[in-house]
């Protein structure tokens, strides 16, 4: 092949991505690393190595815990290319990508998806407002920006990144208004058989019980179990209302931060046509791994959230196991010695993983705000209401691909990320089936958007130049 | 109709640059996002929805939402979430659906390659 071919493609540059980046290339693997972001660390370490002592103190040690991974990878040997839309993979391995406007293609003798998790949407009636964002997002302004909100906030929806950015913004002096959580009180003491396999993993849950105490000490606002939650506002989000302890609440706040727990972004694994399953502890669909996260598409691998969710440090262990299996397979190591470099990890990834089926279990997103009433709007791109997808199914819908041509729900520019698990569930409720019968989205590429005129262009990646971006001729 | 700013900075600090939105010219941190740097500015909304002109914000801020597209020194569809400011960026609400309208100087950059 030409030039522009590589041992291995890393998509992404989170934790599983540079880990995976750092191990291939200690085993003589020649790596490139796209990354959409501007700097290396993903979002659970965004801006980590911009970030001042006064913001790394709001944001916390395993925040700044990430600034050795980031150092670490540009001290390496790794090709580090930011700002690197990929927009489409090819089974054959090849990677397109737009790089400041410019479409470049390389291709990569095997692919490693490390594009990590985005934030499970939360349609409920007014989430569409202008005022209302996610939690996450609130967390990447902070550590991205060093922004925090004007006025005083509403937080709402159940999972540990609420609770984590709730403590953050009382570091930074902000006000909340009210934490309007979804989930019940004492809810770990109901799932005893969780609870104890978790117990391996304590460190998780104490920092869980930490964040909790340092709400109530601070004197938060804290609601329970709330039910029928609604943005009031016209034009722009004014109150948060719903129910709570048996009474209806109000809550006024121009800014409301929702949040329901992370989701795999699995679009790339999705267009690739890998093997998915549907699986009722996260509710959402995972690429099917082997256990050293290849997928059904031979030499296509997947570590991190973007495979399931497990969270950063499980991420980073993955993203070592899928290096030494790919280091493995390109000849860099033999069965003995992949054996052996691979135990820690292995080990390390058991009590990485140990917490999490408490987790998914304590912070199960309420089934209202996963698959709402008729008038809430699903797919914001085309403006597609819960009720319009069950009208579809009554004529006949079986699907979500289905759902496309009675109403393009899913077709806007989002293709799906924002409605997809929405869609599914919506209408296997409806038909009162499973979700893997019901299925998801055909996702197709252009994943990002691309102007004709930019795929016309598309020249490959010049692998001679070494330094990113800044020297690649335009 | 301009707003409160939802956020504010924890301080005041680093490099400003100017910007035009809606010909309206802002001063704003050199270092953030162009999503970010409207939401210190209370400018409402970043689009209009091309099916029944909702109002649009940046909501998820990691690229994965869309809903803040808009439209950056001509290029529509543009994710102000995902590109940094600059000095003397021209930056619109996208209004609706991107236009089909070939840009020729875009045009020319094709042939000439």
């Amino acid at each position: 092949m030409s030039d522009s071919r590589v041992d291995l493609i890393v998509i992404g540059a989170g934790p599983a991505g540079i880990s995976a980046a750092l191990e291939a290339a200690t085993r003589g693997l020649k790596v490139i690393l796209l990354d959409e972001q501007r700097q290396p660390g993903g979002q659970i370490y965004r801006n980590v190595g911009q970030a001042d002592e006064r913001r790394r103190r709001i944001l916390g040690p395993d925040y700044s815990a990430g600034k050795q991974l980031v150092q670490a990878l540009l001290a390496s040997e790794v090709r580090y290319v930011p700002n690197a839309a990929v927009w489409h993979v090819m089974d054959e391995h090849r990677v397109h990508v737009l790089l400041n406007g410019n479409a470049r293609v390389l291709r990569g003798r095997q692919v490693l998806i490390a594009t990590g998790a985005m934030e499970r949407p939360m349609p409920i009636p007014g989430w569409t407002l202008p005022g209302v964002m996610t939690a996450g997002a609130g967390q990447i302004l902070l550590k991205s920006a060093a922004m925090v909100p004007q006025e005083p906030v509403v937080l709402a929806g159940c999972g540990p990144l609420l609770y984590l950015l709730a403590v953050q913004y009382l570091r930074a002096g902000i006000h909340i208004e009210a934490l309007v959580d979804t989930s019940g009180r004492r809810e770990a003491f109901k799932h005893g058989r969780q609870l104890l396999a978790a117990l391996a993993g304590w460190p998780d849950l104490l920092k869980g019980a930490w964040l909790l105490a340092r709400l109530k000490w601070a004197g938060v606002r804290h609601y329970h179990a709330a039910r029928n939650l609604r943005v009031e506002g016209e034009r722009r989000a004014e109150a948060l209302s719903f129910d709570s302890d048996g009474q209806s609440h109000k809550v006024w706040a121009s800014l409301i931060l929702l949040h329901q727990g992370v989701v795999p972004n699995t679009q790339i694994s999705q267009s690739l046509r890998a093997e998915h399953v549907w699986d009722e502890q996260q509710l959402c669909w995972v690429a099917r791994r082997d256990g050293w996260g290849e997928t059904s598409v031979a030499g296509i691998f997947i570590a991190g959230d973007g495979g399931s969710i497990s969270g950063a440090k499980a991420a980073a262990s993955q993203g070592r196991l899928a290096a030494l299996a790919i280091a493995h397979r390109l000849h860099k190591l033999d069965e003995l010695q992949l054996a052996s470099l691979a135990q820690p990890w292995q080990r390390r990834l058991r009590r990485e993983t140990a917490a999490r089926p408490l987790i998914d279990a304590l912070y199960r997103p309420q089934a209202p705000n996963r698959i709402p009433a008729d008038e809430t709007i699903v797919c914001r791109c085309e403006e597609v209401s819960a009720g319009a997808i069950r009208s579809y199914v009554d004529l006949g819908c079986l699907g979500p691909n289905q759902t496309k041509a009675f109403g393009r729900c899913g077709m806007g520019p989002c293709q799906g990320r924002q409605c997809g698990l929405s869609v599914t569930e919506i209408i296997a409720e409806h038909r009162k089936v499973g979700a893997d019968q019901v299925g998801y989205y055909r996702i197709r590429p252009p994943l990002k958007p691309i102007t004709l005129g930019q795929m016309a262009g598309e020249r490959e990646f010049d692998l001679s130049v070494f330094s990113p971006l800044k020297r690649i001729p335009s | 109709m301009p707003t409160d700013a939802l956020f504010r900075r924890l301080q005041q600090t680093g490099q400003q640059v100017r910007i035009e939105f809606e010909g309206r010219s802002l001063n704003v941190p050199a270092d953030v996002s162009l999503a970010a740097a409207l939401l210190l500015h209370g400018v409402g909304h970043t689009r209009e929805s091309a099916v029944n002109g909702r109002p649009g914000a940046p909501y998820c801020m990691m690229g994965v939402c869309f809903e803040c597209l808009m439209e950056v020194d001509g290029q529509a569809n543009a994710q102000a979430c995902l590109i940094e400011v600059a000095d003397g960026m021209s930056v619109r609400r996208q209004r609706g659906a991107r236009d089909l309208l070939i840009d020729p100087q875009l045009d020319e950059e094709v042939v000439d390659e």
